[in-house]
């Protein structure tokens, strides 16, 4: 890929975007049944790294997400953005435009057409004059393939078209990091593999910081430098899969012999572990 | 679809509307209308039991001719236009801050909720008494006894609303850099126009249910008088002109409402 005339809103944060999780517990306690969520949880990710984080339901994987984008606190433990303390067990991480999660039902607003949602950014944090932000926005969308839709409420969207519309949004802010909870979720596969070729377009393009959850093993090896897989409640990492395919990517890979033995160490790591949150619900239920 | 088509005046789609003006679903609307309208003078003029104490469309047709030149008869429907308006807006005006803010405020919540869910389901009209005592004047009585028809619906659709508004917008607004001004100016307030407008429409209804009986009571105008005053001159033919009345009063102020709210909530869906 040509990134010569690099588009100036998917620009580089040189270096920046690093996410180091230390040792990160999280107990939940509603009614005081003490949930452990999250138990001494680390991982450290690189400027720029697409990172997929899978495992089970109920892992903790969006317990982390929440975490760094600082809707919940951790009970014990760091989580650093750029060496700086992100949240510690005494402080909750303030929500920021640095750090834009992308949501698992999408969470455009949709009492704004797609251009208001996309320069809501900028102009609530007065960073960008009216004309000035929509001048971007249109420029924005029109590199992102999604020219023709300014004034379109998001119920007129295909489910594609405003996961895109999302994406377009985080970038607006040009954030450290992006945080993606399954969102691709519920998609057909065709769907789907649009999706990934237009989210790997604007990730090769910015060399964002990528924290990415997903179910799908599939997606997670397609898309990402390394592959967290994540043990059952309580949460911690299991397994690390270096994916190790050169980019750009596309479906083509699929087929290759390593990408299938990369899926195949990555099933099994989380065919184990899904057996054991199966039959911790049997007993639970039991 | 960047630009809205010619066939848009005043935001109102020409071609679907004309297409709702003469489908099928209108035509057969009338045919029931007209044809509930001949049953009817059927079974007056055969002295059917109950239906047949009616007086019979031909009789109340002759008398609407009379009544549309009387002055009386539209300034009733002024009037009552009047009193059911000036409560509802000023439902809206307390109620619309209340409700948000009992929504927002956990603390003001729990201290003010019990206070409307005792006072509630005191029905509008057991006010009248106590309104005409505490109110110096009998229109400021109806008037206050119309506020109360429209404010309660309209308080906890509001709070309903706002507790309902999704989490996700919430943190998606702050993981934008919202400030807490932001949160409630875009995010808050425009999610809740759903359940407003619910409450609105509501609580247009039970305002006009209230205003015609606090009419026949406490009030010598207005269409629920007009009704009344018929029943005890035994002027039937008007008391059904006086019923119709209040119905097509009630069905044209509803229609306002939901035009006002498709108007401001412009991303619903219009089925």
């Amino acid at each position: 890929m040509n990134h010569s005339h690099r588009p100036a809103s998917l620009k580089d944060h040189p270096a920046s975007g690093r996410i180091s999780i230390r040792n990160v517990t999280k107990i939940y306690d509603p009614d005081g049944a003490n949930v452990l969520a999250l138990d001494n949880c680390s991982l450290e990710i690189e400027a720029g790294e697409f990172c997929v984080i899978v495992g089970p339901s109920g892992c903790g994987k969006t317990t982390l997400l929440n975490a760094i984008a600082g809707f919940h606190d951790i009970s014990s433990g760091q989580i650093d953005l750029d060496g700086q303390p992100l949240c510690t067990a005494n402080r909750m991480a303030e929500p920021g435009a640095d750090r834009i999660v992308v949501f698992q039902q999408g969470a455009l607003f949709p009492w704004y057409t797609v251009l208001e949602n996309i320069v809501y950014g900028p102009e609530v944090q007065g960073k960008l004059s009216k004309a000035e932000a929509r001048q971007q926005a249109e420029a924005l969308l029109v590199q992102m393939g999604l020219q023709g839709i300014h004034h379109c409420y998001p119920h007129e969207l295909s489910g594609g078209m405003k996961r895109r519309v999302e994406i377009a949004r985080a970038m607006m802010n040009n954030p450290k990091v992006l945080l993606m909870d399954e969102p691709y979720r519920g998609m057909d596969a065709l769907t789907k593999t649009v999706m990934h070729k237009h989210l790997l377009d604007v990730y090769d393009a910015s060399k964002k910081t990528v924290f990415f959850i997903t179910h799908d093993l599939e997606e997670a090896i397609f898309l990402g430098d390394r592959v967290y897989v994540m043990t059952t409640r309580p949460g911690k990492i299991k397994k690390v899969i270096h994916v190790d395919i050169p980019r750009p990517r596309d479906f083509r890979i699929l087929s290759s012999g390593h990408y299938r033995k990369l899926k195949l160490e990555a099933i099994e790591a989380v065919h184990e572990e899904a057996k054991k949150a199966f039959e911790a619900g049997e007993r639970e239920l039991a | 679809m960047t630009n809205k088509p010619n066939h848009y005046f005043l935001g109102i789609n020409l071609i679907k509307l004309r297409k709702q003006i003469f489908s099928k679903t209108t035509s057969r609307g009338i045919i029931a209308v007209i044809v509930a309208v001949i049953l009817w003078e059927i079974c007056s003029r055969f002295k059917v039991p109950i239906i047949g104490m009616i007086p019979p469309p031909s009789a109340v047709i002759k008398a609407l001719g009379a009544l549309l030149v009387d002055t009386f008869y539209w300034e009733s429907w002024v009037v009552s236009f009047k009193r059911v308006f000036l409560g509802f807006i000023v439902a809206q005006i307390v109620g619309i801050p209340l409700g948000l803010a009992m929504g927002i405020g956990r603390h003001f919540r729990d201290l003010t909720f019990p206070i409307i869910e005792i006072f509630r389901p005191i029905p509008p009209l057991a006010w009248v008494p106590t309104a005409v005592i505490f109110w110096p004047t009998p229109e400021m009585s109806i008037t206050f006894v119309t506020f109360l028809g429209a404010f309660f619906t309209l308080v906890l659709n509001i709070m309903g609303g706002v507790k309902n508004v999704d989490i996700r917008y919430v943190r998606a607004a702050k993981s934008l850099g919202s400030s807490n001004g932001d949160i409630f100016w875009r995010i808050i307030l425009p999610a809740t126009f759903p359940s407003l407008f619910t409450g609105m429409t509501v609580g247009m209804g039970i305002t006009w249910e209230v205003v015609v009986a606090a009419e026949m009571i406490a009030s010598r105008s207005g269409l629920g008088f007009l009704t009344w005053r018929s029943y005890i001159a035994g002027d039937y033919p008007v008391i059904v002109i006086g019923m119709i009345s209040i119905g097509v009063a009630g069905y044209l102020s509803s229609a306002l409402i939901r035009f006002l709210g498709r108007r401001l909530t412009p991303w619903l869906k219009i089925i």
